[in-house]
């Protein structure tokens, strides 16, 4: 049975089996589940109403096109249902004092205002919310209200009350969603709430954010309607999208034919945005060209890319694939210049093809900016709290990227994911297992198998 | 026993979930058309059966009604089968006593303009969940105990790391290397990226550390014989090279048998030129202090790889030219670096600094691609390059003292018949293959046994690390737990109507069905019940209809077509 919090809180402080885990994407779900699967307490805070990370909006996932929350979602109800995880949502670290063995934590829990034993996620008050809010799980391509579950297979599946849009909240009216709860689950009294905590070790996973292009006027992010982001291309891909997955242009509804991607959007630049490659876009760029492809094998889908980078398994495979069964297209080359048609809202690319050495343009219905995974605005906050170092570009550091590549330089915390560079998610996973491996290390020897 | 003998109690509980069915299905409806499938002896309409107050009720009306088999209407077992199995199990019927009707994914929302249909759907679905409910038979995940013991296989940085970590967490772990010494790849390599760290720096510490350990014992010169068993109870032979034997009982196994670095045999006059070596070569001649009177260098990126021979990249190659280019210029500044190179694999915050600091130091990138590649002659006093530059729109030709081809990690020519031993699978390019490519990358789809290090592909020292610790931290689990327990529904064989064929053993995929000979030359097939996963391949496979599988029985799937096609 899943124990309470108020159980779990109890479960002996002072042997503190008890690990943190800061972060509810696919690093922090694997890393709290690894532990937990071994008897520790997990404590699993996340920001945001809900875990699942942006893993949680990706559509397909490469080579193999599996749906992305498909195979995310069990984890995350296994992570909610697991007797030895406690879930914290809507909570952020403030305060860390003590050791390695014996870290006291204090964690701000902001009111959900539903009450989450009564709420059965039905989405009634939802439905009668009148209030639209753009919805950050659709990238804001799409609407939610101002009491929301993020998304279908959120965990916990419990509604939550957005109080910056709330009308109740905000003019003192409205109070429709208490109306129609059938389960009395709505509080607006809710306060935010202290959470003390004492832990052994404790392991970041706090990911990642992207790059905005609206630094590149060139490539016309936010003024040209058609000219969008990688991530608002995942979700304008997925069948659970703003569109029901077609791919379909929202500013004119038109369906987008040609589709280009460029790479190294705020990335591999000395001159704009981040010196560092971002990692995964080549393939994740791929693997939309493909999805356009399947969609309409009629459509052109071209990638621009400077070095196409394809050194995970199975990856070249998968850009073969792409150009040879799908046709889709790689320019080598950066575009220097996306205009837009005043009267129909395409979209010219000026670029220049390097192994052709010439200089040409490219009409497209939609341009997908491949943008960098950088650096959280917020991780000088926490590294502070930690007393942890960032790197030069504002990721969390680890102490000796060779022979230590998870651990910081305050024993008994590491770091796995993308707070600490980009990466793809078989190596956030890998090194969520492996942080679980090192915080149960810093924890005591197992006692077996010492008798031999 | 008496509930062979007395009918089964079947009780419905249909679930308004608010309005997110109860707006669209008649609820009430279909519960009174429950009453009247026979069998169910009670049905109610819960707001939200899930709810604290809905389970509760589930509970009295099993021990009032004295129900045994229990059927909800409601939304998706994905989510909500556990919830539901385990209040069954509160209640004292077994679990596997349950079934589910998933009336809102499959009536209230695809049909949500369609209410009546969407009703008389439900209705269906319940009526094929009571047929099915009727044949259920209780079911018991057996437990396994396991040895809190591990073998690793592979002695160098990956299975030095992961022996390290399960000896500190207090497990009994054998080491087995075949080479006389630990180490592996590491030995023969110079300084280390990304700090130009020497190897042995690296190196050192941990093989003392494991050879000092005393939950470590070490099997140099030695190889993985045989092995038997299931995760928890693995028996391994190891045989030394003089030919002794030793039996192990481990509780879960390791491979981190790493990798080779192919020989390029035949590329651009490698073997008939004692000037054009590999990097592999140039670690050791940079270990050694040279290249003496070397003044240009010219690297080849991609010999023998991302072809059609070998299309993988191998992911290191480019950061290590990278790497021994710098080292190159720092020994010698006036010395001509250049990397011909079709797509530079510099990736990430740790490699793409590392591009740079050449750039400036003067390494030269040239980009060649694929259709073009260089052309090499040797000559007497140089190794003449002619490549020609796609960027440039040129052809350029330098002398080289010192041609370096970056040649691909390949696997070892020992992984084919490991693979065959612990019966673990092999991908489409030789190395080990992961249960899951992106969520489960350090396990096997066996149980017990995980991978770790270049054995599953090429990667550099840290990713080795870090999967190396990823592996130590999966082996643990069932080694802390000292248990684990198996899956239920699995499959089983009709040795009268199974034909020995042997078609289920060629597509388990969990070597979980055999076809054996027992006594007296006759043969049988045998399902191990702790490896079943209980995917139903064998079952669909098998030409005799032999194999079934549990839960999930032909009688079952029957029962629950006539009932869709009866209709009411």
């Amino acid at each position: 049975m899943k124990k309470t919090l108020d159980e779990l809180m109890k479960a002996d402080p002072m042997e503190s089996k008890a690990v943190l885990v800061i972060g509810g994407g696919i690093a922090g779900i694997q890393a709290a589940l690894d532990l937990a699967d071994r008897g520790f307490t997990v404590h699993l805070v996340e920001k945001s109403p809900s875990i699942g990370g942006v893993m949680a909006q990706l559509d397909k996932t490469l080579p193999t096109m599996d749906c992305s929350i498909c195979i995310l979602a069990p984890k995350m109800i296994e992570c909610f249902r697991h007797p030895n995880i406690a879930l914290h949502t809507l909570s952020e670290v403030v305060k860390v004092t003590g050791s390695v063995g014996d870290f006291h934590i204090d964690i701000l829990e902001r009111p959900r205002h539903v009450d989450m034993s009564k709420c059965t996620g039905c989405g009634a008050c939802t439905e009668k919310c009148p209030v639209q809010v753009p919805s950050e799980f659709q990238a804001e391509l799409g609407m939610r209200k101002a009491i929301y579950i993020p998304f279908p297979q959120a965990v916990p599946l419990i509604a939550s009350i957005d109080r910056e849009h709330c009308l109740y909240f905000q003019k003192g009216v409205c109070r429709v969603c208490e109306r129609f709860c059938l389960s009395g689950a709505i509080d607006y009294e809710q306060q935010p709430r202290e959470v003390a905590l004492n832990v052994s070790s404790i392991i970041i996973a706090t990911g990642f954010t992207q790059y905005n292009p609206q630094e590149i006027g060139e490539y016309g992010y936010k003024r040209f309607n058609n000219v969008i982001t990688a991530l608002e291309f995942e979700r304008l891909v997925c069948a659970s999208g703003p569109t029901s997955g077609k791919l379909q242009r929202l500013s004119d509804k038109k369906n987008a034919h040609r589709i280009a991607f460029v790479q190294c959007v705020g990335s591999r630049s000395q001159r704009i945005g981040f010196p560092y490659c971002s990692s995964v876009c080549c393939m994740y760029a791929t693997k939309g060209a493909i999805l356009v492809k399947e969609h309409d094998p009629e459509s052109e889908a071209t990638v621009f890319y400077i070095d196409l980078k394809v050194f995970g398994k199975g990856f070249q495979d998968f850009v073969d694939r792409a150009r040879d069964n799908w046709g889709v297209k790689y320019v080598r080359g950066r575009p220097g210049e996306i205009r837009e048609h005043p009267l129909t809202g395409d979209l010219v690319i000026w670029y220049e093809d390097t192994y052709e050495g010439k200089v040409d343009k490219m009409e497209a219905d939609l341009v997908v900016l491949c943008t960098t995974m950088i650096p959280r605005p917020e991780n000088k906050k926490l590294a502070d709290i930690l007393g942890v170092e960032l790197d030069e570009f504002g990721f969390f550091k680890v102490q000796d990227p060779l022979s230590n590549p998870i651990e910081t330089n305050v024993p008994g915390i590491y770091v796995c994911g993308c707070c600490h560079g980009p990466r793809d998610i078989p190596e956030s996973v890998t090194e969520a297992s492996a942080a679980a491996a090192k915080a149960a290390e810093s924890i005591q020897p197992t006692e077996v198998g010492l008798e031999g | 026993m008496s509930e062979e003998t007395t009918a089964p109690r079947v009780g419905v509980f249909v679930c308004h979930c608010g309005v997110n069915i109860g707006g669209v299905v008649d609820v009430p409806s279909v519960v009174e058309y429950s009453k009247t499938i026979p069998g169910v002896v009670y049905a109610e309409a819960n707001l939200y059966t899930c709810s604290s107050d809905g389970l509760n009720k589930l509970k009295e009306a099993i021990k009032g009604h004295k129900l045994d088999r229990v059927v909800v209407a409601s939304c998706t077992p994905r989510t909500h089968e556990p919830l539901f199995r385990a209040t069954c199990e509160e209640a004292g019927i077994n679990k596997y006593l349950f079934e589910m009707a998933n009336i809102r994914d499959q009536c209230s929302w695809v049909h949500m303009h369609e209410p009546e249909k969407a009703t008389e759907k439900a209705k269906d679905l319940v009526r094929m969940a009571v047929a099915k409910a009727l044949l259920l038979e209780p079911q018991e995940e057996p437990e396994i105990e396991v040895e809190p013991s591990a073998l690793i296989i592979g002695g160098g940085i990956a299975g030095m790391t992961a022996a390290l970590s399960l000896a500190e967490q207090g497990f009994q772990v054998h080491l087995v290397e075949k080479q006389s010494e630990l180490g592996g790849m590491l030995l023969r390599l110079d300084k280390l990226f990304p700090l130009d760290r020497d190897s042995l720096e690296l190196l050192k510490p941990k093989i003392d550390a494991v050879k000092s350990n005393p939950n470590i014992r070490i099997h140099t010169t030695s190889m993985v014989k045989s092995a038997k068993g299931f995760i928890g109870n693995f028996e391994v032979e190891i045989e030394s090279q003089k030919g002794e034997i030793e039996r192990i009982r481990v509780g879960t196994i390791i491979v981190a048998t790493g990798m080779a670095s192919l020989e390029p045999v035949g590329l651009y006059n490698y073997g008939s030129d004692e000037r054009i070596i590999t990097q592999l070569q140039l670690e050791k001649i940079l270990k050694t202090g040279g290249p003496e009177g070397v003044r240009t260098v010219v690297m080849i990126q991609c010999v023998g790889s991302r072809n059609e021979e070998r299309p993988y990249c191998s992911r290191i190659c480019c950061n290590e030219a990278v790497k021994n280019a710098r080292l190159l210029k720092r020994s010698d500044r006036v010395r001509d670096v250049y990397i011909l190179y079709r797509d530079l694999q510099a990736y990430g915050t740790r490699y793409s600094p590392l591009e740079r600091i050449a750039k400036r130091q003067g390494v030269k990138m040239i980009n060649y691609q694929q259709e073009k590649p260089p052309q090499v002659v040797s000559e007497k006093d140089a190794v003449v390059v002619k490549v020609f530059s796609p960027l440039l729109d040129e052809e350029m030709t330098v002398k080289a003292d010192l041609l370096v081809l970056s040649t691909p990690l390949i696997p070892t020519e020992e992984a084919g018949g490991l693979s065959q031993t612990l019966k673990v699978p092999l991908g489409s390019d030789g190395f080990f293959m992961e249960a899951h490519v992106k969520l489960r990358p350090v396990d096997f789809p066996t149980g017990g046994i995980y991978v770790c290090g270049t054995a599953q592909g090429p990667k550099d020292i840290p990713e080795s690390i870090a999967q190396a610790y990823a592996a130590a931290s999966r082996a643990a689990i069932p080694m802390t737990l000292r248990k684990v327990r198996a899956e239920a529904i699995t499959a089983s064989v009709n040795e009268e109507l199974c034909i020995r064929c042997g078609r289920c053993e060629e597509v388990c995929e969990f070597n979980a069905i055999t076809v054996e000979v027992v006594e007296s030359g006759k043969m049988t097939t045998r399902v191990n019940e702790i490896l079943c996963k209980g995917c139903g391949v064998c079952s669909v496979t098998c030409p005799t209809g032999a194999i079934t599988m549990r839960h999930f029985n032909n009688k079952q799937i029957y029962a629950m077509l006539e009932a869709v096609l009866r209709g009411h």
